[in-house]
């Protein structure tokens, strides 16, 4: 019998033991599937958590639920990877799996210490909201603040998602404005960027919506120092910001179990092809999700693209075959902008978010790079989505691929 | 798309003047790219310089703050002094290479 280990049960883990079920001969092959937490939890959900626009219990299921029959779920944290020996030990037991493939879908983590004085303000008047935890305690905070400078912070690239910054400027100008107390709240949203959009059309088209719901941006703020005795948040180049409230996008890292095992770059991401999504150093090791380098956003939409390539490339390696499929980068988001209305963007590795409809050509039906009602629906739905097809593995009537039909290249000129 | 002459060759550059192909890029380039940003390139620059030259070569984008104070050794305090105000984007501006970017 061969062993088949996925590290970490998030959604890249989840989906891909669902494919492989079904697509390894279960007489040749054990799959085991390892994580740290009982509980899943649906990341894009927790933009909404601060607002009490979802409820806590709309964001997590345990991940048992989701674990076909056929795949072994262990229940604990990994202390070591060898690849050289391709052997893992597990935290629980010191238990000792050796592998024949292995999946590594061990996500990514915030890291507040990262940034000086941050630590000492942290959950008191600085908050995060890429964790349940910091976003229900956001949420407690926000209940009780009647006015004053909200700052939020990106210390630095890659972050999950990269609009959810953004979503959470434009939610919290309607936040605000539904509690009635918007006239007396500042909103300041500083990145290290040149500004909150970066690419020629999304800029061109989308450049003055910050401005538009009184949003002030500090642009190329690199932050050094947080001072929470005086509450300012201090970049490298001088520059102060007073804040009441912090809302913090700490710095990205992958899993302490990749520093650890000595797998990772700069930020402990595994270095991947980023069209085969193999290792770059190991042929018996594959990486899905946030735990890869690859230069794609780390979202769950390219997780979804990415593990269609994933599988066959695994299936043709373990029958000797060249790896054939490619993963282009594909992705697709929603930028919700408060008021009831979302943006949608389809990207890939070479091209920048354009307009036009998605994902059909001229029946759309949803509009590209522009507010509307029908994505928000769209984005609300999504939720369904998630647990019920995407989790398990279930393909979506929609191409992986990206694909420029229906999208118009001119909208710069 | 437009072309720029820099240091006596035409090379293309975007509405930022930023170089859309790192193959155009000469020493003589940096050393006009720079002054347009008011700095005088020193033997510290270069350091830095020469460090994002060879990242982006690897890796097929210009490198993060992170990246090249990890990489070349230069703190990012130190990077700060050298490339006042944005070093990322300055330091990937005079290197002939691409801004950092987001997804949008």
């Amino acid at each position: 019998m061969k062993t088949f280990l996925i590290l970490g049960a998030g959604t890249g883990g989840t989906m891909m033991a669902n494919k492989l079920v079904k697509r390894l001969d279960l007489k040749e092959w054990k799959i085991i599937l390892v994580d740290k937490d009982e509980v899943h939890y649906y990341q894009p959900g927790y933009l909404f958590l601060p607002f009490e626009y979802y409820k806590p219990e709309d964001v997590y299921q345990p991940k048992k639920k989701f674990v076909p029959s056929g795949v072994e779920f262990i229940l604990s944290d990994v202390e070591l990877i060898e690849p050289e020996a391709s052997r893992v030990t597990l935290v629980k037991d010191k238990k000792v799996i050796h592998y024949d493939q292995l999946l590594i879908a061990t996500g990514t983590d915030i890291h507040p210490e990262e940034v000086d004085g941050m630590l000492d303000g942290w959950r008191q008047n600085i908050f995060d909201y890429y964790t349940f935890e910091g976003a229900m305690a956001l949420r407690g905070f926000l209940k009780n603040f009647n006015g004053g400078r909200v700052v939020l912070n990106i210390k630095e690239m890659p972050i999950k998602c990269p609009v959810a910054p953004l979503e959470f400027m434009y939610l919290a100008d309607y936040y605000f404005t539904q509690r009635g107390i918007r006239n007396k709240v500042d909103l300041i949203f500083t990145t290290p960027l040149s500004g909150p959009f970066t690419k020629p059309v999304s800029n061109k088209l989308l450049g003055d919506v910050m401005t538009k719901k009184g949003i002030h941006t500090e642009a190329e703020f690199d932050v050094m120092e947080i001072d929470s005795a005086s509450n300012i948040i201090r970049g490298y180049d001088g520059r102060e910001l007073e804040y009441d409230l912090l809302v913090s996008i700490p710095t990205n890292m992958g899993s302490d179990v990749i520093k650890r095992s000595g797998m990772g770059d700069d930020l402990h991401f595994v270095p991947t092809d980023k069209e085969t999504l193999r290792s770059e150093k190991y042929e018996n090791i594959w990486v899905i999700g946030d735990a890869a380098n690859i230069p794609a956003s780390k979202a769950g939409s390219v997780v979804h693209y990415a593990a269609e390539t994933l599988i066959e490339n695994i299936l043709s390696a373990l029958e000797g075959k060249p790896l054939t499929a490619k993963y282009d980068g594909h992705s697709t988001c929603h930028i919700l902008s408060g008021f009831k209305k979302s943006l949608l963007i389809d990207f890939s590795y070479d091209t920048e978010p354009l307009t036009g409809l998605y994902p059909f050509p001229v029946v759309g039906p949803f509009p590209l790079l522009k507010e509307s009602w029908l994505n928000y629906i769209g984005k609300l739905s999504f939720k369904w989505i998630y647990w019920n097809i995407m989790l398990r593995g279930i393909p979506f009537p929609l191409p992986p691929e990206y694909s420029s039909a229906g999208k118009k290249q001119a909208a710069v000129s | 798309m437009a072309t720029k002459k820099i240091a006596g060759i035409d090379v293309n550059v975007n509405e930022e003047g930023f170089l859309t192909n790192p193959a155009e890029w000469t020493k003589e380039i940096a050393v006009e790219l720079a002054k347009e940003e008011g700095i005088e390139l020193t033997d510290a620059h270069w350091k830095v310089i020469d460090f994002c030259r060879s990242a982006a070569a690897a890796n097929g984008a210009a490198p993060t703050l992170r990246a090249i104070t990890n990489g070349s050794g230069v703190s990012t305090k130190e990077l700060f002094g050298l490339f006042p105000k944005g070093p990322a984007k300055k330091v990937a501006k005079i290197s002939g290479l691409g801004k950092p970017e987001g997804c949008v």
